[in-house]
């Protein structure tokens, strides 16, 4: 037992402290060896577990870490005559004192600017976007090499080609560990605020089946949101409507899956299990972001979100939810959210004066337009309400998608 | 596709003084309309708001605050739209507030 919880914990701080350690390490000697600081923690990790195996718990289990984090590097950069001939030079005209006291500073200042930094570098768009999600994960959130193959469904060699391709072209285009000229930050940052929202829907609505994996992406992206909004330049009110909208979504997280692992809708959920703390906090948020007049798609979605937290079905709700995601189509068109206003409008306006318009969105290779169009059909054409909902079965992705679909059927037969 | 400019006119009305619920409901009445023709995708371009109030400057140097053009409708806005020809951008701006409210929409091609 004393084991497991020792791997549990063990666990649990990789998942804490890699991130830092290798900000930490790869600001300290250069965005270059970010391959090597990656080695250097995951060995320390390796050393921990089987000294913590043999010798029981540290008193300070992160303390412990980063000192052996701290050894491993000097001693490979070192090794490395490298470090005698570049690294020391350099360290000793920046004046960082004695390199016997070991310049690998983690100090929480040192951590928080260096993690930052890091998400701005990773969030180049030098970096073809696909391979950004896989870096992110790998080097902001500490996910496994396999874990991050689970969640995109594919093999672990593509990931480690993406990461490869990022890796060469943070090199080749020399991005640094710095962070941005001022004036540029709000730019850089809008990849960054992006990159957080793909990883947060990467965990929401990804369809690998694994819920805790789920959980972790978007309590990472989160993270990594609140993390932006403790640097001041980086708080912008549209970093704080991205963390509101987090929050909201996340705070259905366990009421979104039975025991069985299918998938719960909206109505059906017990809002019991909603996270009322992560609820308040998105309010919180939501507020914050309130402070300018820019009305990002962020902002929007939040606001969405933050209706959807009142379960009680009231016309105030449903206005709201339609007006915002009247305004969202006009920034950000996509089919998802053409179907989504629709599904508002409907319960807004009614079916009459929502059908016309379902049916002018001709988004005909769609399987969530069909079901919506069977949902306004049925009870008042059943006969066109079965055709559609037919046609969703046909081109559903899931065994989820399927059983949904096959219970309306059920429902109105 | 191509893209077409919806150019909204309007009454002369004063806004000043307009019941504040009223306003409210138009205010859906728009976002509805523009809505239903964004979910279709078809919206190019937001466009721009032009406040109520403004300038026109005539021959001769002759300044006035309008009324902007001699007749009785005025500018409110206008969106772009894409459509594939002038019938499918006019069957688009159908159900228009402004064409509610005893004004018009003037459907223009857009040059390319």
């Amino acid at each position: 037992m004393l084991y497991m919880k020792e791997e549990e914990l063990v666990q649990y701080l990789f998942r804490q402290e890699f991130s830092k350690m290798i900000a930490v390490i790869s600001k300290t000697f250069g965005l270059q060896h970010l391959e090597t600081a990656e080695d250097i923690v995951s060995e320390t990790f390796l050393t921990a577990t089987e000294n913590w195996k043999q010798k029981g718990l540290p008193v300070n289990p992160t303390a412990w870490l980063y000192a052996v984090a701290k050894q491993k590097t000097l001693y490979f950069f070192r090794r490395n005559r490298m470090f005698a001939n570049k690294v020391l030079p350099a360290l000793k005209t920046s004046g960082s004192g004695d390199i016997e006291e070991a310049p690998v500073d983690f100090s929480m200042q040192n951590i928080m600017d260096s993690q930052l930094q890091m998400m701005f570098a990773v969030c180049n768009p030098a970096i073809a976007s696909e391979a950004q999600i896989a870096l992110a994960l790998r080097v902001l959130c500490g996910f496994g090499i396999d874990e991050i193959a689970e969640a995109f469904l594919t093999s672990k060699e593509t990931i480690n080609k993406r990461l490869t391709r990022a890796k060469e072209k943070l090199r080749s285009a020399a991005i640094r560990l710095e962070m941005p000229p001022e004036k540029e930050i709000i730019n850089r940052l809008d990849s960054v605020l992006h990159i957080i929202y793909l990883l947060f829907n990467e965990g929401y609505y990804s369809s690998t089946p694994n819920k805790t994996l789920r959980k972790d992406l978007c309590f990472e992206a989160l993270h990594l949101g609140l993390l932006l909004t403790e640097y001041n330049k980086a708080n912008l009110p549209k970093t704080n409507a991205l963390v509101a909208l987090m929050c909201f979504h996340s705070s259905r997280l366990a009421a979104r899956q039975n025991e069985n692992k299918e998938v719960i809708l909206y109505d059906d959920q017990n809002e019991l299990l909603w996270d009322k703390e992560l609820i308040q906090k998105g309010e919180y948020f939501l507020s914050q972001s309130a402070k300018g007049s820019e009305i990002s798609s962020y902002h929007l979605e939040a606001g969405i979100a933050y209706w959807h937290c009142q379960k009680e079905d009231t016309p105030e709700k449903w206005e709201n939810i339609l007006q915002h995601y009247n305004l969202l189509l006009q920034i950000n068109y996509s089919p998802a959210v053409a179907l989504n206003r629709t599904y508002a409008l409907y319960k807004a306006r009614g079916r009459d004066r929502t059908l016309p318009e379902a049916e002018k969105l001709q988004l005909t290779n769609n399987r969530f337009y069909h079901v919506l169009l069977g949902e306004l059909y049925s009870g008042l054409n059943n006969q066109k309400a079965q055709e559609h909902f037919a046609t969703a079965l046909s081109l559903a992705k899931s065994v989820d998608e399927t059983q949904i679909i096959r219970k309306k059927i059920e429902s109105i037969l | 596709m191509k893209e077409f400019a919806l150019l909204f006119r309007q009454p002369d009305f004063d806004y000043s003084n307009a019941d504040p619920a009223k306003m409210k409901e138009l205010g859906k009445k728009w976002q509805d309309w523009v809505g239903g023709i964004a979910a279709q995708g078809k919206i190019a371009d937001g466009g721009i708001r032009l406040a109520m109030e403004g300038k026109v400057l005539k021959h001769g140097g002759v300044i006035t605050d309008g009324p902007f053009v001699e007749i009785k409708e005025k500018l409110l806005s206008f969106i772009v739209v894409k459509a594939d020809s002038l019938e499918e951008a006019t069957t688009l701006a159908h159900g228009c507030p402004a064409v509610d409210e005893g004004g018009s929409v003037e459907i223009r091609p857009i040059f390319a």
